[in-house]
């Protein structure tokens, strides 16, 4: 064993829905490393999201095997397995009758963890995610959109994860609320060692945020790499996709004489 | 006149504490066991599509039915199953009053919960229910401490729908054996005592919307986590409850139950008996507006003790016979058949019949010189008659049809009360009346000879249930009201009752017929 194991193995994993008429992830192998940051970029029907949902046991695979930290997901209790993954959603997913510190302690709350400890937690990662204290015992309903998705992250954050999979974490978001939270959780990212797998279909944020970039399209993974490998491959779609935040910088760059997001805050 | 000086104010407000304790009792048990039922129920069918509709459809069909009709349905089913059960487990379980009521009044209250539980639950977002999974809850801990929360309004809902309904049919528990402030308005309808009914309306709608609100605040105390509307809500109910207990403590324990069924000389006749055996220091109370078919198998399993029923009646509906006997005789053949086949005694005649008789405006039958029921049959194509509810499916009129080759040009059913009315202005030409009420009198009605003999003989007669048939001190009660009323005085009786005054009572016209028949 000269090579470390991957956190996360996907080992041609195949998934179909209606009775195997649509075939939404069709043998796919990707590792993911420890530390490592990984976007996965699609439209949607491109089977990102049924992989993501592959990974803590939502749905099982036809065929193939996901390897958590090389311990192939069937063998491990799938109520474990979930509370010891953070997940992000698209909407935050937040439980609209609980307030913003019982959003974010329900895992170790479901865990049994002394409600005290966890309540220490829930400060520690209101601050983590830069969001006021006084906001603790909100509704998340009275809540901006990028404050609710902090909860969210913060959320999947609080039972101490490894692991974090992120279902288009900012894709509702106003563009500037988007590359804060982006830059945030970023730098969380590294600051807790975790291990990210993000979907998302915008192929920009994925540059901005990931280490490492794979490409699907109706559920096959079409390639594999950083942002600068992508580059070289020769699959059209690939190009298309890489090409498109190229082409909206060039096109920026002629309508903007000079560059004035240096003057933003 | 002052209305509220009238008397019957005073003797609605006297039968509440019984009424309404027993109206809440059946409708909070009946409410309890259709949530501890429909609520599990929900929970398990709502992820199965078939079951799920399979079970919405049962409670959908059930709460087509009318809810005296289901109430009346399980009188019979719980006769069948009592029987079962005596023959199999060795033992015997009342079908009367509380348990089919109960019984029924749950069916009833089960669609709004289980529709409600199970819209609520589906309704709540997809995603919410993905990120109960991804957090690592269990599907229990996904239910009870997200899906019911957020469904608890909906749910909530159904269960107060379910309860006003419960308390609004539970009034239609009477004629089954069950008290409830549906008294007020069988005895009421009946007896034309108007306040009686707006007295039973207005209370069942009160308690509807108590409880109603009670639920109400206990669901805001649970969404708004505030302890003091939930302590208020629980205490409002635990009040209710006690309520329930009131008349077990204050109804002094009578041994003897004298029945009653739904029409006014029934009212007034078991309050002449109840009174004749107070007044022979024996305790008595009423139970009223018992359906035909359930006071005489009230009867022979001793639900009620004594009530007063009609030869013909009997004869006919009870021994299923279609043979005709001359009045004395046909009293004699039914002595004997009810002792050896049900153990009931027939202790006699009280002197007058209520017969079902074809009656017309004198006027009008002297003007077309009809005598008899066989005067019809050239003229009944161009006629109308009118019937209570029940007479044109009873073999009475089977039996006159056939005798008399009649053929009448429509049929309607009525409240009977309203018939002599309808026939005194000509609105029908014919009425099957009974021959002991007041009206025909009133109205100048004359009753038409039956020369085939096609309907029995209807003499009352008191009816005793087979535990009581050596009690002594109640045969010899009973005693002095034998052969003592005569049809004159019954139909005096019931006019009295008919009037819509303070002194219509059944209880004082009963008080006013035991003061005449002791001279």
């Amino acid at each position: 064993m000269t090579e470390p194991q991957p956190t996360i193995a996907y080992e041609q994993v195949s998934k179909s829905f209606a009775r195997g008429r649509t075939k939404a992830v069709d043998g796919v192998s990707i590792s993911v490393a420890a530390g490592e940051f990984l976007a996965i970029v699609g439209g949607s029907g491109s089977g990102k999201t049924t992989l993501l949902r592959l990974t803590n046991r939502l749905i099982e695979p036809d065929s193939g095997t996901v390897r958590i930290l090389g311990e192939d997901v069937r063998n491990l209790d799938p109520i474990a397995l979930r509370r010891s993954i953070g997940y992000v959603f698209q909407n935050g997913g937040l439980f609209p009758h609980m307030t913003v510190a019982a959003n974010i302690g329900i895992t170790p709350r479901l865990s049994g963890t002394d409600p005290d400890v966890t309540s220490a937690r829930v400060d520690e990662l209101i601050d983590l995610v830069r969001l006021d204290r006084a906001h603790r015992n909100r509704l998340t309903q009275e809540m901006s959109g990028g404050q609710r998705q902090r909860v969210g992250v913060a959320r999947a954050l609080a039972a101490n994860p490894k692991i974090v999979l992120m279902d288009e974490p900012f894709g509702a978001l106003d563009p500037l609320t988007r590359d804060a939270l982006g830059d945030d959780y970023k730098s969380l990212h590294r600051k807790l060692r975790l291990t990210t797998v993000m979907i998302t279909h915008d192929m920009a944020e994925a540059v901005l945020l990931a280490d490492r970039i794979a490409v699907m399209q109706n559920g096959h993974l079409l390639a594999q790499g950083t942002a600068q490998e992508l580059t070289r491959s020769d699959d059209p779609y690939v190009g298309q996709l890489l090409g498109t935040p190229r082409r909206q910088a060039d096109r920026l760059q002629k309508l903007l004489p000079q560059d004035t997001s240096k003057g933003a805050p | 006149m002052n209305v509220l000086s009238d008397p019957r104010w005073n003797d609605a407000l006297s039968r509440l504490p019984d009424y309404l304790g027993s109206h809440v009792r059946v409708s909070l048990t009946a409410l309890a066991l259709g949530l501890v039922i429909s609520f599990p129920l929900a929970l398990a069918v709502r992820r199965r599509p078939l079951l799920r509709d399979t079970v919405l459809g049962i409670a959908s069909i059930v709460q087509t039915i009318p809810g005296l009709a289901l109430l009346a349905l399980f009188y019979p089913l719980l006769l069948v199953l009592a029987g079962l059960s005596l023959r199999f487990f060795g033992f015997d379980f009342s079908a009367f009053g509380f348990l089919p009521a109960v019984l029924a009044l749950a069916l009833y209250s089960m669609l709004p919960v289980l529709r409600n539980t199970i819209t609520g639950l589906e309704g709540i977002d997809p995603s919410i229910i993905e990120a109960t999974e991804s957090v690592g809850m269990t599907p229990r801990q996904s239910l009870t401490m997200v899906e019911l929360p957020l469904a608890l309004p909906v749910i909530m809902a159904g269960i107060r729908t379910a309860a006003v309904w419960v308390i609004g049919t539970a009034t239609l528990s009477t004629p089954i054996g069950q008290t409830s402030l549906g008294n007020y308005i069988f005895a009421g309808l009946q007896t034309q005592n108007w306040v009686f009914v707006l007295f039973g309306c207005a209370a069942a709608a009160a308690l509807a919307l108590a409880v109603d609100q009670l639920l109400a605040l206990i669901e805001a105390g649970v969404q708004l986590q505030s302890r003091l509307r939930v302590i208020l809500g629980v205490v409002g109910v635990a009040a209710l409850i006690f309520a329930t207990l009131i008349p077990t403590f204050a109804r002094t324990k009578t041994n003897y139950i004298v029945g009653a069924k739904t029409f006014t000389e029934q009212y007034i006749l078991s309050s002449l008996i109840a009174q004749r055996l107070q007044a022979a220091g024996l305790s008595a109370s009423s139970r009223e507006g018992l359906g035909s078919n359930v006071i005489f198998e009230a009867l022979s399993k001793g639900d009620i003790d004594i009530y007063v029923d009609y030869s013909g009646t009997l004869w006919v509906n009870q021994l299923k016979r279609t043979d005709h006997l001359p009045r004395k005789e046909l009293i004699a053949a039914l002595k004997t058949t009810l002792a050896d086949k049900y153990n009931i005694s027939l202790i006699g005649e009280l002197g007058f019949e209520n017969a079902y008789a074809l009656v017309m405006p004198r006027k009008r039958a002297e003007a077309r010189g009809i005598h008899s029921i066989a005067d019809l049959a050239s003229s009944a194509g161009t006629l109308t008659i009118a019937g209570d509810y029940e007479f044109f499916s009873r073999p009475e009129w089977a039996s006159i049809k056939r005798s008399y080759n009649l053929v009448f040009r429509q049929q309607r059913q009525m409240q009977p009360d309203f018939m002599y009315a309808a026939v005194a202005s000509g609105e029908v030409d014919v009425i099957a009346g009974y021959t002991s009420d007041g009206l025909i009198a009133k109205y100048d009605l004359v009753v038409l000879d039956d020369p085939k003999n096609a309907i029995p003989p209807y003499d009352a007669v008191i009816l005793v249930s087979p535990r009581r048939a050596n009690d002594s001190a109640l045969l010899n009660a009973l005693q002095p009201l034998i052969g003592k009323i005569d049809i004159a005085t019954m139909r005096e009786a019931n006019l009295r009752a008919a009037s819509n005054d303070g002194s219509s009572s059944p209880d004082a016209v009963a008080r006013w017929l035991a003061a005449k028949i002791r001279r």
